[in-house]
């Protein structure tokens, strides 16, 4: 009697919390929320061969090099970083068109170059820069023509507004300053 | 006095625990799912810079992974100071990178892989010279795909 009475007991499950708090804590420590966002960056095509010289209007170059002290050095003069973005959309855009800068946002070209010793905090700020830029322009435009945001439009209606101001950086070979040793 | 002792024996009732794994358990299963195992120690120090146009790396197949920084304490020893590559769960040079790209490659499905993305992983630190070093193996290569692992941070004014 005394032995059927033990065995209808119930099971203690209380431990069983136990059991699942520290199988939830191996996984929290041992597992990294994902968090993987970046800039995006398309890069070119290696050629053995120099690229074609190209003559291009100065105006529509704009030239922004970045020197090994983290220095900005924007068409021939010092800028500082926080100035760059807005620079940048008046030289796309040129509203007013003034004769030193781009004839037309097709004809932009944005580029860039840096010495070995740069600061790579720097360099993805002055990307992050321009392509902050080219995605203001790209939202105004988007606005003005459609009168929506960028994300709201169609694919092809997004392609409209990329192409009528195309994002042309190119990069050129780093110098050597101030390569670490 | 007898009244305060009979209202303490009433409130005295067992809360039962047993659906507390339950709770926990979904805890458990949440986590599960959310997030991914840690598949690579970090041999090396990275402190991702600021930006703000982001991209998220949708596909993690898709993805591989290239860290630069300098060695943490544990390897300083050994590797020294300098900005080091990391690929995979190795330190290594930037000669090493087409192999490791060949080696994610075939992990990948034959109809994928010009979709591969590279997601650099690079400590604030680090001079632009090895990061070129690396841009242009990668660009040898023939994986253009790029991103540069970053933090979200409001855009400038």
């Amino acid at each position: 009697m005394a032995k059927k009475n033990r065995m209808a007991n119930e099971i203690n499950a209380g431990s069983m919390a136990d059991i699942a708090f520290l199988l939830l804590i191996f996984f929290l420590v041992t597992t990294t929320i994902a968090e993987d966002k970046g800039v995006l960056v398309k890069l070119p095509q290696w050629s053995e061969e120099p690229p074609p010289e190209m003559k291009l209007n100065t105006r529509n170059v704009y030239s922004v090099l970045v020197n090994a002290q983290n220095q900005l050095l924007v068409r021939g003069e010092i800028m500082d970083i926080k100035d760059l973005k807005n620079n940048t959309k008046i030289f796309i855009a040129n509203p007013q068109k003034m004769e030193n800068m781009a004839e037309a946002p097709t004809k932009a070209i944005i580029s860039i170059k840096n010495d070995r010793g740069t600061k790579y905090q720097t360099y993805l700020e002055v990307y992050n820069e321009l392509k902050a830029a080219y995605n203001e322009l790209w939202e105004e435009s988007a606005m003005v023509k459609f009168g929506k945001n960028l994300d709201e439009l169609t694919n092809a209606q997004q392609r409209e507004i990329r192409d009528a101001i195309p994002l042309v950086l190119s990069e050129a070979e780093p110098t050597k300053f101030g390569e670490e040793k | 006095m007898g009244k305060f002792k009979k209202k303490q024996g009433n409130t005295m009732a067992a809360i039962s625990t047993a659906s507390l794994p339950d709770i926990v358990f979904m805890l458990l299963f949440f986590f599960m799912v959310v997030t991914k195992m840690r598949d690579t120690e970090l041999m090396v120090k990275i402190n991702t810079p600021q930006a703000s146009e982001l991209t998220k790396l949708e596909k993690k197949t898709l993805v591989n992974f290239i860290f630069i920084g300098r060695p943490t304490d544990k390897f300083k020893a050994k590797f020294g100071t300098k900005p080091q590559i990391q690929l995979g769960d190795k330190f290594s040079s930037v000669d090493d990178i087409p192999l490791f790209l060949a080696k994610h490659k075939t992990t990948v499905p034959e109809g994928q892989r010009q979709s591969v993305i590279s997601s650099l992983k690079i400590d604030n630190d680090v001079t632009m010279g090895i990061v070129g070093d690396v841009k242009t193996a990668l660009r040898k290569a023939g994986q253009l795909k790029v991103n540069y692992s970053a933090k979200k941070r409001d855009r400038t004014k």
